[in-house]
């Protein structure tokens, strides 16, 4: 059976500043405005820019890639939950759900401050022989 | 509103060059420290910056027409077939709208699902992963 290592401790970003939103905006290429533009944001109904689904997507893939190898990576899928905006406190951490021959299935999430769940992603990767395995 | 004539559209192929200083800037955008300095693999949701590479004519999103006020970013995949690209790796990315789809939503009111797929070739035209979008246009601004 081949094995993975004990998972990482779990990420804790924040509280999000709008330097997050544009360093990560500008790593992307999404420069939708309502994510680092105030006014465009206010006009939109926020109090605040909104942060992204898909840096909270990048942080739940780091993480899972520093626990399986990203080389190992064969899917990731993310559902998104809950809008998180500048201040909020994400953390991110996940569990194996299933282990079959050389298959690791995770789910993450990400859950703001207040608990609740900002996103939930399902993450597949495959493991590499130990080292030490015995063919 | 979501135009469902634009279901099967399909953009001009793009390049998509993989490096190690975008993979890096990426990594750090996204708080994965322990890996920044190794960064010749790209982490799972990587190909999100074909953003950077994608026009007018290889994106066929804008066909949708969703309104931005109404539309929201539901789930998002990424599937590799063998490891995911590294640097140095030249991609070749193609676009589709393959699903456009309502439902019914929990307080009522019409939720129209729009899904787009890019697949990713290498150099040998072999599919190496896809991205997958999944946006929802509601009939009611969100609250």
């Amino acid at each position: 059976m081949r094995s993975l290592p004990a998972a990482p401790a779990p990420l804790v970003v924040g509280p999000l500043t709008r330097t997050d939103l544009v360093r990560y905006q500008g790593a992307s290429g999404d420069l939708q405005p309502v994510h680092h533009d105030e006014e465009f944001a206010r006009a939109a109904g926020y109090l605040t820019p909104l942060s992204l689904g898909m840096l909270h997507a990048g942080l739940l893939g780091g993480w899972a890639a520093q626990w399986c190898g990203a080389d190992n990576a064969r899917r990731f899928r993310i559902r998104f939950t809950r809008q998180a905006f500048v201040g909020d406190t994400l953390t991110c951490s996940g569990v194996v759900v299933g282990q079959h021959d050389d298959v690791v299935e995770l789910e993450l999430t990400c859950v703001q401050q207040d608990g609740e769940t900002v996103a939930q992603a399902w993450a597949t990767f495959v493991l590499p022989p130990d080292s030490e395995e015995q063919l | 509103m979501v135009d469902s004539s634009a279901l099967g559209a399909v953009g001009t192929p793009f390049r998509l060059d993989v490096e190690r200083g975008k993979i890096r800037e990426f990594v750090r955008a996204t708080f994965d420290a322990a890996r920044e300095d190794g960064c010749a693999t790209t982490p799972p949701t990587f190909l999100t910056t074909a953003f950077h590479w994608q026009d007018a004519e290889s994106d066929p999103w804008e066909l949708v027409r969703m309104d931005p006020a109404r539309g929201l970013h539901a789930e998002q995949e990424f599937v590799f077939h063998g490891p995911p690209p590294r640097a140095g790796d030249r991609l070749v990315g193609t676009s589709r709208i393959t699903e456009i789809y309502e439902k019914t939503g929990r307080r009522g009111g019409t939720l129209t699902f729009v899904v787009m797929v890019t697949e990713f070739c290498n150099e040998a035209g072999e599919l190496r992963a896809e991205s997958k979008m999944t946006a929802v246009e509601t009939s009611q601004v969100p609250t």
